[in-house]
């Protein structure tokens, strides 16, 4: 009764996934979520990769490698972020993002 | 794989549930060790669906680096840097919460349209299915063979800016009385170098 899933189901929950993830970027004061919220937009990049591997893509499946190289870059920026935060908290005692304004004009 | 269309429909709908409530939940609640663990959950719904697209092998890498790793990673840097601060309210902060949010549901109905307007040229070749692991190391070592090494380089290089980056300084002596310092390698109370004193 149910036909196969059409790729725009994929797509549009990729879209939403993503848009969570930049309001959180933006909005979020505490510098641990914002690289949640980050991380958040790299799957929805990766849901997106892979839907368009698995639907237009079949044969070659170049999407998957695609997103097995953003998932490497995805836990190298973790890895840095996070020791990017850990001296940042060092110098200044504090993950609010409001007081990280030492660069700002 | 070979399941049901109804089957799949609902494993896509639960999945999809618990991704979209989730991420919500990592934005919006204010306790951010929940969020750490809700987005353990979004990692684990997101690496179902890419079963449901045939990508079994993704699925597990997403498994292991992305709740193995980051988000145990992410915990870390929660517990080292658990402080319970009130944070100063800021002017303006309900303001930007609504702007930014009008920013992003614009960009959310503009990709929503272009996903329902564009006609996607489907079905596309027949998905291999469980030939999905052997094709990716072939495309691993013939022609993504220089970004596989160059992931390799970039995955060095972020270790080791992790290390310098989050080590303490030591110094030999006492920047201000010349003492010479212990160099025990018990943490000490770091002085904060760049804490403006008004704000303490």
């Amino acid at each position: 009764m149910f036909g196969p899933l059409p790729i725009q189901a994929f797509l549009l929950l990729a879209a939403l996934l993503f848009c969570i993830g930049v309001w959180g970027l933006i909005n979020s004061r505490n510098a641990v979520r914002v690289l949640m919220s980050i991380e958040l937009m790299l799957n929805a990049v990766n849901i997106n990769l892979m839907t368009f591997s698995s639907y237009l893509d079949g044969d070659l499946i170049r999407g998957q490698v695609f997103a097995v190289f953003v998932i490497t870059v995805a836990a190298a920026e973790a890895a840095v972020g996070l020791a990017i935060l850990l001296s940042l908290y060092r110098n200044r005692v504090t993950v609010d993002m409001e007081r990280f304004n030492l660069l700002r004009w | 794989m070979t399941i049901a269309n109804s089957t799949e429909l609902i494993c896509f709908v639960v999945l999809a549930a618990v991704v979209v409530l989730g991420s919500l939940g990592v934005v919006l609640l204010s306790n951010i060790v929940y969020s750490a663990f809700l987005l353990g959950g979004v990692f684990m719904a997101v690496a179902g669906l890419y079963l449901l697209l045939n990508a079994s092998f993704v699925a597990a890498a997403q498994v292991l680096v992305y709740v193995g790793a980051v988000n145990v990673l992410i915990l870390f840097a929660i517990m080292l840097v658990n402080k319970r601060e009130d944070l100063k309210p800021v002017e303006g902060l309900q303001l930007r919460r609504l702007l930014s949010g009008g920013v992003c549901a614009g960009l959310l109905i503009l990709l929503v349209r272009v996903v329902v307007s564009t006609p996607w040229a489907v079905p596309g070749p027949a998905a291999i299915g469980e030939g999905a692991t052997e094709r990716i190391g072939e495309h691993l070592f013939t022609d993504y063979l220089l970004p596989f090494e160059l992931a390799s380089v970039l995955l060095l290089m972020a270790m080791i800016g992790a290390i310098v980056l989050a080590r303490r300084d030591v110094l030999e002596a006492d920047v201000g009385t010349g003492d010479a310092v212990d160099q025990g390698l018990i943490e000490k109370p770091s002085t904060p170098l760049l804490v403006d004193q008004s704000t303490r």
